[in-house]
């Protein structure tokens, strides 16, 4: 394509340049102060300006204040823990309802379908009114195990990339695998399972860092300290320590490096998973 | 006799389709039915009563639909949903500063990744952490006022973010704006790039400018998802939740409707009033879906055939 240089075209280069420049800055001006400040002492902290720059990049006394005082190194355990499990039982789950799903014409098929899409309607946030009843009967709260079993409960855009993910895998496959003798619990295992892995992928990291995210349930249901998730292990700071804040940054940057970590290797599958997720509807 | 044929059909195709449905439909079901469908249930009948979370059945007082009547009455209840036009307002600028910045990303600009990924980053933080980045952000002295500061604004007329009832909400949606705008634009790039790309070189071919490329091509290309999120939007400010929540607590005039039941519930534990308060929302949301749903069915529908009919004569020779 030939390049026009005419004066709009400079003008609309020179006005994108800005934006981009302008709300990046926004974006991250939040997190960058947050950044300068944990690495301040107590001293430096009181006597200068939020915007100055810290004296030493290497003060990582407020990194390790952080980490011991909200029992940090716990609370990744506990995270962890729940990730691992939530994951691999939802995965599983979900990738076996949408394989009935999609592949079987039963009567209730579409029954069970709209069951799903109107629960995704429900805003948790109300849900937990009466969730919290139920999990107190069953003498579900305050256990890890019991916060895990309410998160692997329905995720229905995953569900949904499963669904979508199934319909472009043949069922010539199925058939072919049948004749030859397997049966179908067989053919889920060994064929569609592995076929979904890149919807899988997606899944995972969507529902991971929003497991990892989720501090409402956690708070609600995991009351004793040793097991806070790492999203609630920063309620520590909320009281006696509520204007510390180079220490309150250092913990929160703490917190958010994982996920950090996980964008930087693999945007390309956030990004898909972000478009893949909002298809539903 | 029929033992034999109960084993017989057990092996045939039909009856292996129904032991697989069986078994792998059981889990999501009984997971759907104890965490979604048996509290929402529950919600309807406890929105009659008056109770605490520990109230033995026995005890609970039956008062009819005077939750309802509660709701409606009281000051705090109903009356927050004004709130959620704070955040309407919020949600539809972002819808258009992402589409904005979306339009700018999906052509070739220099770096363009690296601003996708700075402005992308916030929806990936927890919402506890924002809570403690904003009130970091927001507290006198600190991020914000020293940056207006170095601008040239007066220290003196620069307003309490978090107390000053004339600013405080839109400080809240601020912080909502600023989670999730980069969400909306990568999902609104993700459709862009969708848009076939020999549109745009017909387009510069014939000369057009990128005002008319984004009125004439990116838009209606991608005009469903756009609709979509508006209308995700109004539902989604009714049921606005986390900036207050975890920022100041609902205090100084910020509390949303779902603030207010939280604590109703959960401290106050009047679960009665704050079922009643949740069902009403839910039928509130649920009547919005019915009538987005609608809007698809009869706007969209003439459109997109008009679309396909448009498709269709183009690629006549």
């Amino acid at each position: 394509m030939r390049k026009h240089l005419t004066f709009g075209g400079v003008l609309w280069n020179i006005v994108q340049y800005v934006s981009l420049i302008f709300f990046g800055f926004l974006a991250v001006l939040p997190i960058a102060s947050c950044v300068i400040t944990a690495f301040k002492t107590d001293e430096e902290y009181r006597a200068t300006s939020v915007m100055t720059l810290p004296k030493s990049w290497l003060n990582f006394e407020n990194f390790y204040r952080a980490f011991t005082t909200a029992n940090m190194g716990r609370a990744f355990l506990n995270s962890l823990i729940v990730m691992v499990c939530v994951l691999t039982v939802s995965v599983l789950v979900g990738t076996q309802l949408a394989f009935v799903l999609n592949r079987f014409k039963f009567p209730g098929n579409t029954f069970v379908r709209s069951l799903f899409l109107v629960a995704s309607l429900l805003p948790s946030v109300a849900m937990q009114v009466t969730v919290y009843k139920i999990m107190t009967v069953l003498n579900l709260v305050n256990h890890l195990y019991g916060y895990i079993i309410m998160m692997c409960g329905t995720d229905v855009i995953s569900i949904y990339i499963f669904i979508q993910f199934m319909e472009n895998i043949p069922i010539a496959l199925d058939e072919s695998a049948f004749i030859d003798g397997a049966g179908y619990q067989r053919i889920y295992w060994q064929i569609i399972l592995p076929l979904l892995k890149p919807a899988i992928i997606t899944s995972c990291i969507l529902k991971g860092v929003a497991v990892y995210n989720e501090y409402y349930a956690a708070n609600l249901y995991l009351m004793s300290k040793e097991i806070r998730t790492i999203s609630t292990s920063l309620y520590t700071f909320v009281g006696p320590m509520g204007n510390q804040y180079n220490l309150i940054c250092a913990g929160v940057i703490i917190s958010l490096t994982p996920a950090l970590v996980v964008f930087l290797l693999c945007q390309k599958h956030i990004y898909s998973g972000i478009a893949a997720g909002a298809v539903k509807g | 006799m029929s033992d034999h044929k109960l084993k017989k059909w057990a092996r045939s195709r039909r009856g292996q389709q129904f032991f697989v449905c069986v078994t792998f439909m059981a889990v999501p079901l009984l997971l759907l039915f104890v965490f979604t469908y048996l509290p929402f249930g529950q919600m309807v009948q406890f929105s009659f009563y008056k109770m605490k979370y520990l109230t033995p059945p026995d005890k609970r007082v039956f008062v009819g639909f005077q939750n309802y009547i509660d709701v409606f009455k009281r000051d705090d209840c109903f009356k927050a949903l004004k709130l959620s036009l704070y955040y309407c307002g919020g949600a539809l600028f972002q819808l258009a500063l992402a589409l904005y910045l979306a339009t700018i990303l999906s052509f070739k600009v220099r770096g363009g990744n690296f601003f996708k990924g700075l402005m992308f980053f916030p929806y990936l933080i927890s919402g506890i952490a924002i809570g403690f980045i904003f009130k970091f952000f927001y507290t006198r002295g600190f991020v914000l006022d020293s940056l207006l500061q170095f601008l040239g604004a007066q220290a003196d007329k620069i307003p309490y973010w978090l107390k000053d009832q004339s600013v405080n909400n839109w400080s809240l949606v601020a912080t909502s704006v600023w989670r999730y705008f980069g969400q909306n634009m990568v999902l609104f790039i993700g459709a862009i790039m969708s848009v076939d790309s020999d549109l745009y070189e017909a387009a510069a071919l014939d000369g057009a400018n990128r005002w008319q490329q984004f009125k004439h091509i990116i838009i209606p290309g991608i005009k469903t998802i756009l609709t979509l999120n508006v209308i995700l939007s109004i539902t989604g400010s009714l049921s606005a939740f986390e900036p207050p929540y975890v920022i100041t607590g609902g205090s100084n005039g910020t509390g949303t409707y779902f603030v207010i039941m939280n604590e109703i519930a959960h401290v106050s534990q009047k679960v009665g009033l704050a079922s009643a308060m949740a069902v009403v929302l839910l039928l509130i949301i649920f009547a919005c879906t019915i009538a987005q749903k609608l809007f698809f069915k009869y706007v969209f529908r003439d459109v997109d055939s008009q679309d396909e009919v448009r498709k269709a004569r183009r690629k006549k020779p």
